[in-house]
């Protein structure tokens, strides 16, 4: 399998934020997204999980094998740890919520609350989904926020084992998580003339 | 889908789920009426039926806006759409929790306060028929709404204003076999309008409903 973006655009509000966009990714592979605040690497991300539809250009990928992770993790207060995982593993049929407690180190919270979690801790569960959906492509918008260097390590290695297992993950991020990762820088696909309403009156 | 709504009945009953709040808003609305319009029994008889139904109808209204609005306030709105659910069978689940939670003890509770307003013998099984037949339909409007607003931070008012409508004639059927059957006479043509209504909104309204969530997520 293979992610393969041609050309694409993506827009915020009617506004293109991104313009040409290309790349190419093969299994086993991670593409890591850089670039300043608001450069529109979330919407690069929700645009390729989906949520938006593009401006134009075209994304080669199968919507069954990708997996979305924003900023919010979606983690129910009410819930406990292996509740909150236990529903998403059961919504993609796969049960392997024993393995994503143990790789995020969550097991001794399996019982508590997630209201009751930490920042980081929430974090880290919201990342656990990803063990329990078996999708072959993550597609993660800052994973990292509120994790500590420890966190950032598990987080690593799990990104690490599903590259190995051959999977593909497009990660914007910041932080330096040691990976063998192509590094795109967003910036240079921002549209050089910013395209308004006004223009038609010139 | 089995997953979801496990999630959303579970949800509901929790902490904080606001499973009872439908229920204590027609307990209180029915046990005031009589206080506010005299203890003349034969007027409460006759307006029996139609104040059971807009207690109901009002009940169903006041937990619309959970349905959708907490699920995108956290996240999870977002990460449902690209789970392999598709996003009609989503919305339809969540319209089966609500009723399940939210219409469901209406249909339970009705009868008990029927005696509270001095419903006629004859009027509680055709009460009971016409809140279970029609209440899904206030769910499934209900979740249309909740898609409408939900990109809009307390949505509430507008959620209301939108689905009011849509919920008229809902209750002029409902009300009106309640009503009938109250007084003895035929329902069989407002129980077949009433049912009309609830297999056309269950039959197209997801459809709606996941249109408008797919333009409200991007």
């Amino acid at each position: 399998m293979e992610l393969i973006v041609e050309d694409l655009s993506v827009a915020r509000g009617g506004m293109a934020v991104l313009e040409g966009v290309c790349f190419r990714l093969a299994c086993g592979h991670a593409l890591v997204l850089r670039g300043p605040n608001g450069a529109g690497k979330t919407t690069l991300l929700r645009t390729l999980a989906g949520l938006q539809p593009p401006r134009g250009g075209r994304i080669s990928l199968d919507r069954e094998a990708m997996v979305y992770a924003a900023h919010a993790d979606g983690i129910k207060a009410v819930l406990t740890v292996e509740e909150n995982l236990r529903f998403w593993a059961d919504l993609y049929r796969v049960d392997a919520v024993g393995a994503a407690l143990e790789a995020f180190a969550l097991g001794p919270l399996a019982d508590r609350p997630a209201g009751a979690l930490s920042a980081g801790q929430k974090r880290r569960l919201g990342l656990a989904r990803l063990l329990v959906t078996g999708r072959r492509v993550w597609v993660l918008d800052e994973p990292t926020v509120s994790l500590d260097a420890e966190a950032v390590g598990m987080f690593a290695r799990a990104v690490r084992a599903h590259l190995a297992g051959g999977g593909l993950a497009v990660i914007a991020t910041h932080i330096e998580l040691g990976l063998e990762a192509e590094v795109l820088d967003v910036a240079r696909f921002r549209p050089r003339r910013v395209v308004t309403g006004d223009e038609d009156f010139l | 889908m089995k997953a979801l709504l496990v999630r959303d009945l579970k949800l509901a009953v929790r902490a904080g789920g606001g499973f009872g709040l439908g229920l204590a808003f027609f307990l209180i609305v029915v046990v005031l009426v009589p206080f506010a319009v005299g203890p003349e029994t034969a007027l409460l008889t006759r307006i029996a039926p139609g104040i059971l139904w807009i207690g109901a109808l009002l009940a169903c209204l006041l937990s619309l806006d959970r349905i959708l609005a907490l699920d995108r306030e956290d996240g999870s709105l977002d990460l449902i759409a690209t789970a392999p659910l598709p996003l009609e069978a989503a919305v339809s689940v969540k319209a089966l929790a609500h009723w399940l939670t939210t219409g469901l003890p209406l249909v339970i509770a009705a009868p008990v306060l029927g005696v509270l307003l001095n419903l006629r013998g004859e009027g509680y099984g055709w009460l009971v028929v016409s809140l279970a037949i029609g209440t899904p339909a206030l769910s499934v409007i209900g979740t249309f709404g909740a898609a409408l607003t939900v990109g809009i931070k307390r949505g509430g008012l507008l959620l209301s204003l939108l689905v009011l409508p849509l919920y008229v004639p809902v209750l002029i059927f409902g009300a009106e076999v309640a009503r009938r059957g109250a007084e003895g006479l035929s329902v069989a043509t407002p129980l077949a309008l009433l049912g009309a209504v609830t297999c056309g909104t269950i039959a197209l309204l997801p459809f709606a409903s996941a249109a408008v969530l797919r333009v409200n997520l991007r």
